[in-house]
């Protein structure tokens, strides 16, 4: 027998980013301390180089390699660019951070980079195999990124406290596998979707095994009510990791609910839409209403972000591409809000002192307008007020399940919303209507000046004319479905 | 359009673009020059608005000076405006008023001026935008973006007890407004994935379907109207609101709830309205009668003049409802009308309160020995809100009045009694502060009103008096609109 060597064009950002990574994790034993910010370019051009690779190989047309375990179709192409950009932009946000808080180590980049070589993985993953490594390869670098801060009581337990609940759902999602293999015999995403729409395999034994994969999978996007784990997680894990961890992944997990749940088990969307609807109502109550009890920034915007992932999921309830599409575009927008906002926290953190509480925003407008009138247009984006792109998010997707014949569910996904409106508004207050504690001024260095206020006018921006996003989001799932 | 000229976007992004430049001019070093950009600014967008007028066409119900292109394409919707004679003289309205903003604030704002007129300039803007959008999506993002500015004004520049007032106004208007939203996304589906609202007015829609638009409408209407008894938010963000605040919401945003219920609720769920018009009517002469028993007992003068507000909107939500050209062409010379008197109430009530800081009716008393110009002023204002004939308080009440006696006699006669109690109210309130004694040495330390205040005040006075004299201008371009909305509103459309 011949043996064949797979083709890898349509690896090469994965393969690209491995090498890159090892490459780092040499030149950072040779870079020494002061020369640090050598390994930072080295993460942004091996950024860059992927985003050159998939953006010269982006193609409409979908191609399987490894023996159909790996995908490239225009959905992972253009969340991949989506990923690359984020991570980007993370790491121009965190770098001051980071180094003022002395984590900024060769491993701070390449964790993050084997996160995003996970995240990658899983985009194009299309065998439950390749799925589950990258997932793990993401998960275990996040764990390792929350620890950074040895010394620190609070990101050690949250540390902890990740790596026990992510282990426990990763064998719930490993458990779900394991029955839809044995209901179907196979492990390919495509062949056990074959399988499902022949009748192949006992019924009851593929449900109970969704059901386990939809706990997996709520885990991970931290729907409710396996959400427990976000808000420590966020609290105490360095701003900088947090902002990681509340943006790029969304990403990854968006992919894995789409391979897993609408390419894997489509026809089995009567199950699963029942169970999706529970998670999203619980994901929007408890998000909005426990976030109102917070003081802790970072806290509130983890019980923000469950809620978010409310709305998200209810994209998925319509099962068709509409609801996909709509889906997608939420995820990007509520991933271009959070970076602003996390970036904003550590825009108001100085060398010594943690920006933790709400209340570190009063005064802004009179400390600085700019970063106040910024700010102002991200939380009124979260709220979901037009002309902000968050509004246009809402809109998508509760379009998407008044369509799927759900008019009560948008009504109270609004309502939730409305009370979610408070949490947010009292930022604006203390912001606006506050006087300011301190007056030191804030230092910000020029790149993140430029890139955060082209992050908050981009949510404007994309809010007057939100066509190219919307029709980018709708392009990426009618091209891979 | 005018001879091609997109003349309703200029209209909509003048006022915008110059409240960008006002906020650009940055800290209140640059204070001056932020004010004269404000004036010049609204001045222009003012100027600009006369060719809607002098160009508009009476003869016709259709849209005029309509734009329309694409805006996104995902879900249809179009940058669609145009206006006929139920929005332009409310476009027209907010034009006139916002200049009279600029020029109350100039002495009195002192902190973050640019911000305080580049806010009040966006929302100008914002607002003609709602008023000029046929697209229902493009109606919806105007219409919360509003929001934004005017949490802002009440939160900065308000009262003491402003952060609350602030917050209740928004959420409670949001409450409304993301209901309609609902409403929107159903009438999309049900028009075969369409926002446009002339659509909506031709959609056949199912009864039960009907009654549950008109519900998610009215409350997102009656909340800003206010309508009893979703009310409760306005005293709040008036007392607490700057003058220029309460100016804009008594004057402007109420109407977006009035005009809510013409563009949307009667033409496009037309039974449900027949159906539910008895209910509205009552809730309407509720806000009415009982209101000014609320506004007579107030001892606070802003306050005694939002509860009145109420009682006015009333009758404007009274006169929707009898589904008759007198009550609707009434409320809409009420709306206007109202939009002057209020206003000049609140500027008034702020003439008071920049000398005594003081808006309690008990700590004045005997002003017009020390402010005769100022008393005279009031006076007029004051009658005009008691709805004294002359004025143009009387001609809205008037017809609608007299279209409330074709329907019901008693609906007339309740709301007729207004005529009597909105005088009790307004001008007990006018005595204890006006005449009597000199109350205090403060009250015997305050100037008269300075000239800046007496050309807003002539302005709105000269405004009040002509439509209280000779309302035709107005309701002459209404009128073919309004027998149009009227055949809409008879057809059945189940």
């Amino acid at each position: 027998m011949n043996f064949l060597p797979p083709d890898f064009t349509p690896a090469y950002s994965e393969i690209f980013l491995l090498i890159m990574v090892c490459v780092i994790m040499l030149a950072d034993l040779a870079a020494g301390e002061k020369r640090r910010y050598i390994i930072y370019l080295l993460a942004q051009a091996a950024l860059i180089g992927c985003g050159l690779l998939t953006f010269v190989s982006f193609s409409a047309e979908t191609t399987y390699t490894f023996s159909g375990m790996f995908v490239d179709d225009a959905m992972a192409d253009i969340l991949k660019i989506m990923v690359y950009v984020t991570v980007s932009a993370v790491l121009i946000y965190s770098y001051s951070y980071v180094s003022e808080r002395g984590i900024l180590t060769g491993e701070f980049f390449s964790l993050i980079l084997f996160a995003t070589l996970g995240m990658m993985v899983m985009i194009s993953a299309s065998h439950f195999l390749s799925l589950y490594i990258g997932l793990e390869l993401l998960s275990l670098s996040l764990y390792a990124l929350v620890a950074l801060r040895r010394d620190s009581f609070a990101a050690t337990e949250a540390a902890m406290k990740f790596f026990v609940l992510g282990a426990l759902a990763s064998g719930f999602l490993l458990y779900g596998m394991s029955m839809v293999y044995g209901a179907t015999g196979s492990l390919h995403i495509l062949n056990v979707s074959e399988a499902i729409q022949d009748g192949v395999g006992n019924h009851e034994v593929l449900v109970v095994g969704l059901v386990f994969i939809v706990a997996g999978i709520s885990f991970k996007l931290s729907a409710a009510p396996f959400h427990m784990w976000a808000p420590d997680v966020y609290e105490g894990a360095p701003t900088a990791i947090t902002l990681f961890i509340g943006s790029a992944p969304k990403f990854a997990a968006f992919a894995f609910v789409m391979r897993l749940l609408v390419e894997g088990m489509g026809e089995m969307a009567a199950d699963w839409q029942g169970m999706l609807i529970i998670l999203a109502v619980l994901s929007m109550a408890i998000g909005n209403i426990a976030a109102i009890a917070q003081n802790n920034i970072k806290r509130m915007l983890a019980y923000s972000t469950i809620s978010h992932m409310g709305f998200l999921i209810l994209g998925f309830i319509s099962a068709d591409w509409n609801g996909y599409s709509s889906s997608l575009f939420y995820v990007i927008t509520y991933v271009l809000m959070t970076l602003g906002i996390f970036a904003m926290i550590m825009i108001l953190s100085r060398s010594g002192f943690e920006a933790e509480n709400i209340s570190d925003f009063k005064g802004l407008n009179k400390r600085n307008a700019w970063y106040a009138l910024m700010t102002l247009l991200l939380m009124f984006s979260l709220t979901g007020i037009p002309p902000m792109v968050g509004f246009y998010a809402k809109l998508a997707v509760l379009q998407a399940v008044v369509n799927a014949g759900f008019v009560w569910l948008a009504v109270a996904a609004v309502i939730f919303s409305l009370i979610g409106a408070f949490y947010y508004l009292r930022i604006v207050k203390f912001m606006y209507f506050d006087a300011p504690e301190t007056d030191e001024p804030l230092t910000v260095k020029s790149d993140v000046k430029v890139l955060i206020s082209a992050n908050c006018l981009a949510v404007l921006a994309l809010g007057i004319f939100p066509q190219s996003l919307m029709g980018l989001s709708l392009y990426a799932i009618q091209n891979s479905m | 359009m005018l001879f091609g000229f997109p003349l309703l976007s200029l209209i909509i992004w003048l006022p915008i673009l110059a409240g960008i430049a006002v906020l650009a001019t940055g800290s209140d070093r640059n204070a001056q020059l932020a004010r004269w950009i404000a004036l010049a600014g609204s001045i222009l967008g003012f100027l600009v608005a006369i060719p809607l007028y002098t160009g508009f066409d009476p003869a016709t119900s259709a849209m005029q000076f309509v734009e329309n292109r694409s805006w996104f394409e995902r879900f249809n919707v179009y940058y669609h405006i145009g206006v006929d004679g139920i929005s332009m003289p409310l476009i027209l309205l907010n034009c006139i008023t916002t200049p009279l903003i600029v020029i109350a604030g100039w002495q009195v704002i002192q902190e973050r001026v640019s911000q305080y007129m580049g806010t009040f300039l966006i929302m100008s803007g914002i607002i003609n935008g709602v008023f000029a959008s046929l697209d229902a999506m493009l109606f919806y993002v105007f219409w919360e973006a509003s929001l934004i500015p005017m949490f802002l004004i009440i939160g900065i520049w308000g009262g003491p007890n402003r952060v609350y007032a602030a917050i209740k106004f928004f959420l409670y208007t949001l409450l409304g407004s993301l209901l309609m939203l609902v409403a929107f996304i159903y009438l999309y589906q049900l028009a075969g994935g369409s926002f446009s609202i002339e659509d909506y007015h031709q959609l056949p829609i199912p009864f039960n379907a009907q009654v549950l638009i008109f519900i998610a409408f009215l409350l997102a209407f009656a909340v800003k109207v206010p309508m009893w008894p979703v009310h409760t938010w306005l005293p709040d963000a008036h007392v607490e609101a700057p003058t220029g605040g309460s100016v804009v919401l008594a004057a402007i945003l109420l109407k977006l709830g009035g005009y809510g219920f013409l563009r949307f609720s009667l033409p496009i769920v037309p039974d449900a309205s027949h159906y539910l018009a008895e209910m509205m009517i009552v809730l309407s002469l509720i806000a009415v009668v009982y209101i000014y028993f609320v506004a007579l007992m107030q001892p606070d003068m802003k306050k005694l003049v939002a509860y009145s507000s109420v009682t006015h909107m009333g009758f404007v939500t009274l006169g929707f409802f009898l589904f008759n050209a007198y009550g609707i062409e009434g409320a809409m010379v009420q709306m206007i009308s109202h939009g002057f008197i209020s206003g000049a109430m609140f500027l008034c009530i702020g003439v008071l309160y920049d000398r005594l800081h003081s808006r309690q009716i008990a700590d004045y008393g005997g002003v017009v020995n020390k402010m005769p110009v100022f008393a005279a002023f009031f006076m007029l204002f004051a009658m005009a809100n008691a709805g004294l004939p002359g004025t143009s308080g009387f001609v809205g009440e008037f017809l609608v009045i007299m279209g409330a006696v074709k329907v019901n006699f008693w609906y007339a006669f309740l709301a007729a009694t207004t005529l009597i109690f909105g005088a009790a109210y307004t001008l007990w309130m006018y005595k204890r502060v006006i005449f009597g004694a000199v109350a205090s040495p403060a009250v015997e330390g305050m100037q008269d009103i300075s000239r800046r205040e007496f050309i807003v005040l002539a302005i709105l006075a000269a405004a009040v008096l002509w439509l209280g004299v000779y309302p035709f201008p107005l309701t002459d371009v209404m009128h073919v609109t309004v027998d149009n909305l009227l055949d809409h509103v008879g057809n059945s459309k189940l």
